[in-house]
């Protein structure tokens, strides 16, 4: 759980109560659809969070996402450290 | 031109209310249950928004429990795929009716709070014992791992509560906080005199918001419905007339925002005569002042006609007497003065009766 300044991340994160991510066909693209508020969602972002159910751990998913991207894990574990934390902050993964 | 499509529908789905609020949002006029929608025009409106590109339903009144197929109408709107937002009262929710609703795919629930106190809370709900329910229902809320919005209208008897409301939000476990000033349109513009508080009242709210709101970072989200009575711009009223949202009424009509049936003149549609599609892209009521076409000098010309939209078409006409004016907020508008004159003498301290709606008006003072 986050809580004051503490960004540091979940083990298991997962999208946060009332928090959902949606694929808007009417405008072709993945959004997070939270209360009072809209997030667009860019291609690979909609990757990672589809894996943030709260059943993976934070390493399953960089490995899931490394796999998918045939990418180097560091490089992959940058980006996706960075962007949870991002969200953590936003309240938006828990 | 085809406008581009809605993100939001306002589902209005009945006026019956037990509390009695005296800056409620909905019509003077209320409209009767027997004038409701049924399950099934519903279910269809909500796929309908659905196909249309709208992505989240604010399911409110009224008391949306007050509708006995409350949950019907919440697994429709998910079924659907809309990200679905209750805005109650709490009255008539009990734990169990809640979780139904979970069940369902409720997504977020919005709990409207009146004081910090009881009696006044009570008082201003024109409803005894409603705040302890409130209380009450926000703990099931929480312990169903619901998200929780807390709402607080804010004017005379409670703004200078703002922090305490923030407080009791994070106490209760919301995710967020929305401190409402009240905005003066239907039961609200004929309570000004009971509600407008003093310009000093006003700037001690707003700095007190943005005093908290770092305090609160992270931990809970304050959001803010800004006041225009003591403004020098107008707000960008519903994010621009017919451009992000609409509401459908108890009866099935289909306005541009709460108060647009207060504009004499405006033709609208209905869900029972047109598919929603069809009323978002031609009803005379969303085209009249959709885009820039209809704006009156100062605001077809201002710099900032794509940031605010002119303001409120509705405060436009109930000041300036004129739906297509610049909205008296702004101070350009020549109309600024007798605004700003009304807030003053509506704001003189004074013993003061709420007309509570759908009740019998109060005794003279």
């Amino acid at each position: 759980m986050s809580n004051g300044a503490d960004t540091s991340l979940p083990a298991r994160p997962r999208l946060a109560p009332g928090v959902r991510l949606h694929f808007d066909k009417a405008r072709n693209d993945w959004v997070l659809l939270a209360p009072e508020r809209i997030i667009e969602i860019e291609g690979p972002a909609q990757e990672i969070l589809r894996r943030c159910d709260g059943s993976r751990t934070l390493d399953q998913v960089i490995d899931e996402l490394a796999a998918l991207y045939t990418a180097e894990r560091a490089i992959i574990a940058a980006d996706v450290t960075d962007m949870l934390a991002e969200l953590v902050a936003k309240r938006l993964l828990v | 031109m085809t406008p581009s499509a809605p993100l939001g529908l306002l589902a209005e789905l009945t006026h019956r209310c037990p509390l009695a609020c005296p800056y409620c949002s909905n019509p003077l006029a209320l409209v009767d249950r027997n004038d409701e929608l049924d399950t099934e025009t519903w279910v269809r409106v909500f796929h309908e928004a659905a196909e249309m590109g709208v992505l989240q339903v604010h399911l409110s009144g009224g008391e949306p429990a007050a509708r006995r197929d409350l949950t019907d109408l919440v697994a429709a709107a998910h079924d659907s795929g809309l990200y679905t937002n209750l805005i109650t009262s709490a009255i008539g929710l009990d734990p169990q009716r809640l979780a139904r609703l979970k069940a369902a795919g409720l997504d977020h629930v919005q709990l409207s709070i009146q004081d910090l106190d009881a009696a006044s809370a009570d008082r201003i709900a024109g409803y005894r014992g409603a705040h302890d329910r409130k209380l009450a229902f926000a703990r099931a809320v929480t312990g169903l791992d619901l998200a929780f919005t807390l709402n607080a209208v804010v004017h005379r008897a409670n703004i200078a509560r703002v922090a305490d409301f923030a407080e009791l939000a994070l106490t209760l476990g919301a995710g967020r906080v929305e401190i409402a000033h009240t905005q003066y349109y239907g039961w609200a513009l004929r309570n000004r005199a009971a509600l407008m508080p003093t310009r000093d009242q006003v700037t001690a709210a707003m700095e007190t918001v943005e005093r908290i709101r770092p305090l609160y970072a992270n931990r809970l989200a304050i959001d803010l419905v800004t006041p225009d009575y003591y403004a020098r711009r107008p707000k960008a009223c519903m994010g621009g007339w017919a451009r992000r949202t609409l509401n459908v009424t108890p009866a099935g009509r289909v306005l541009p925002c709460h108060a647009a049936e207060t504009i004499p003149g405006l033709e609208f549609w209905s869900v029972r005569d047109h598919a929603l599609a069809d009323i978002w892209a031609m009803s005379p009521a969303f085209n009249a002042f959709r885009g820039t076409d209809w704006m009156q000098e100062p605001c077809r010309s201002c710099a900032r006609r794509d940031l605010d939209f002119g303001g409120c078409r509705c405060q436009a006409l109930a000041i300036a007497g004129d739906a297509a004016a610049i909205d008296p907020a702004c101070e350009l508008s020549p109309h600024h003065a007798t605004l700003l004159a009304y807030a003053e003498q509506d704001s003189t301290p004074a013993d003061f009766a709420y007309f509570h709606r759908g009740r019998a008006a109060p005794a003279p003072a």
